[in-house]
């Protein structure tokens, strides 16, 4: 069984940048695209368990502030070295202003 | 946690495989979280942006630099008027590629990907770094900046091998195991130490980029056989000796003579402020506490950060000169007492050392000594 979460409110991010979401013991990265649209990822990454959030999102890149590994955060994919595993993505909607990822 | 600046009653084993490399993990001090300024979200974002246009221009102004360089020294050959052109061009071959490697390996001097791609691997062939190897061991020096058995990158051991040093000035010692290092790899061997920090899967690459080198090494020296000359090398490969200098006396004074074991990059880092020059040679690396702290900031929105953040940080040391004032009595010290290093001192407007991960009694009692 999988449940909508609210994160955030939409405009508590800004363009072209990231957010960490906290909810029952895990951490998660919500992240606004240059296009005005959302995506939310684990927050951690998977090179060296570093917060996502600290890092810089350039297009549709997210780049760890630890090593400078790269993943493409709607996709998961990693894109960069250090990094050789892929994010977990969870599907975002928005609803009335706020952001809303599915924990599963 | 037990991650102290504690004098040790035995010495140090910096192998990646060794005794401290296992007390490490065990105490935490391995992949550790470390002190970090606070700085607001907003500002930080400015710092990070990346842009190609300083990259570009100092790139441009780098390889004309070493293309007319190299051009007045090859002009001039045979006479004493060649030797002003391959100081230049030795500096620019054997040098800058040192904080071009850097840079252009953390992915921060181009915003283009392929911009830091092409300039890497240009740079890592004149420094003689496998750009799979140092790509990876560098990656351990940021999570684990001078620790030790787990650092694969701290240039000077305790007690330190002064003569070591001093040769790697002209590049002797760096020089003959890169050319060791290159030939195991391109025979297939790569060491039980590089398999502790690169993966697997990554490890054909540094093999087959050792292969690409060594035929390129061998047709230099083919060509300066067949034209019975020097020349050729001093076009590729030599000047890694003879103009090292530069990158090893900036280099020198990134950690050299201070403390190991921490995670605070104020304690084991030195920002040092240089002349234009050597900061257009070393991309700004001087401001390397900062680089730590914030290894995503790149080599031209450093001197902004450390405008930001120098309240937290021990005073910048004021030159190169000063830095060799220090270090070398430094070095000279850990000769007879190891334990010795130099603390920085931290203005009153930073937060404090964490006392729990830095408590120093005993090394500063053995800094008495």
């Amino acid at each position: 069984m999988s449940d909508w979460v609210e994160a955030c409110g939409a405009d508590d991010i800004d363009e072209e940048d990231v957010m960490r979401f906290d909810h029952d013991g895990r951490t998660f990265a919500i992240y606004r695209s240059p296009d005005d649209e959302y995506f939310a990822t684990d927050g951690l990454c998977t090179h060296e368990k570093v917060h996502l959030a600290d890092g810089l999102v350039m297009d549709d890149i997210i780049e760890c502030p630890k090593h400078n590994g790269r993943f493409n955060y709607k996709t998961g994919a990693a894109r960069g070295a250090p990094v050789c595993v892929n994010l977990r993505t969870y599907p975002v909607k928005l609803d009335a202003g706020k952001v809303l990822i599915q924990i599963g | 946690m037990e991650a102290t600046l504690s004098a040790m009653p035995s010495r140090r084993d910096y192998s990646l495989l060794g005794r401290d490399a296992k007390r490490a993990v065990e105490t935490g001090l391995a992949a550790a979280e470390w002190y970090h300024t606070d700085v607001p979200r907003k500002q930080m974002k400015e710092l990070m942006q990346r842009s190609d246009g300083p990259a570009i221009r100092d790139t441009i102004i780098w390889l004309s630099a070493l293309v007319l360089s190299g051009a007045g020294g090859a002009w001039f050959w045979g006479t004493w008027w060649c030797v002003p052109f391959f100081f230049v061009y030795g500096v620019l071959y054997g040098s800058s590629t040192d904080s071009r490697w850097h840079e252009c390996g953390h992915g921060t001097a181009f915003r283009t990907q392929w911009m830091n791609d092409a300039v890497y691997q240009i740079a890592c062939f004149m420094i003689m770094r496998n750009p799979v190897t140092w790509r990876w061991s560098h990656t351990r020096h940021h999570t684990d900046t001078i620790i030790v058995g787990r650092d694969p990158e701290i240039a000077v051991m305790r007690p330190p091998d002064l003569l070591r040093v001093v040769l790697n000035f002209f590049g002797i010692v760096d020089a003959w195991h890169a050319m060791t290092d290159m030939v195991r790899n391109a025979a297939g061997n790569i060491s039980p130490a590089e398999k502790t920090f690169i993966p697997e899967q990554e490890q054909p690459k540094a093999i087959r980029i050792a292969r690409i080198w060594i035929a390129i090494y061998a047709a230099t020296i083919a060509l300066a056989i067949y034209s019975g000359s020097f020349l050729p090398l001093m076009l590729v490969g030599l000047p890694r000796l003879y103009g090292a200098w530069h990158h090893v006396m900036t280099g020198l004074l990134q950690h050299g003579g201070l403390a190991e074991n921490v995670i605070d990059h104020r304690l084991n880092s030195r920002t040092v402020h240089m002349n234009p020059i050597s900061r257009f040679i070393y991309w700004n690396m001087n401001y390397h506490v900062e680089h730590h702290m914030f290894p995503m900031v790149p080599y031209h929105a450093l001197p902004r950060l450390h405008e930001l953040i120098k309240h937290d940080l021990p005073a910048p040391t004021p030159s190169i000169l000063a830095g060799y004032r220090e270090m070398v009595p430094a070095f000279l010290r850990q000769l007879r007492n190891e334990d010795y290093f130099l603390k920085r001192e931290l203005p009153p407007t930073a937060k404090p050392y964490r006392e729990e991960f830095h408590n120093d009694n005993d090394a500063v009692a053995a800094a008495a000594e």
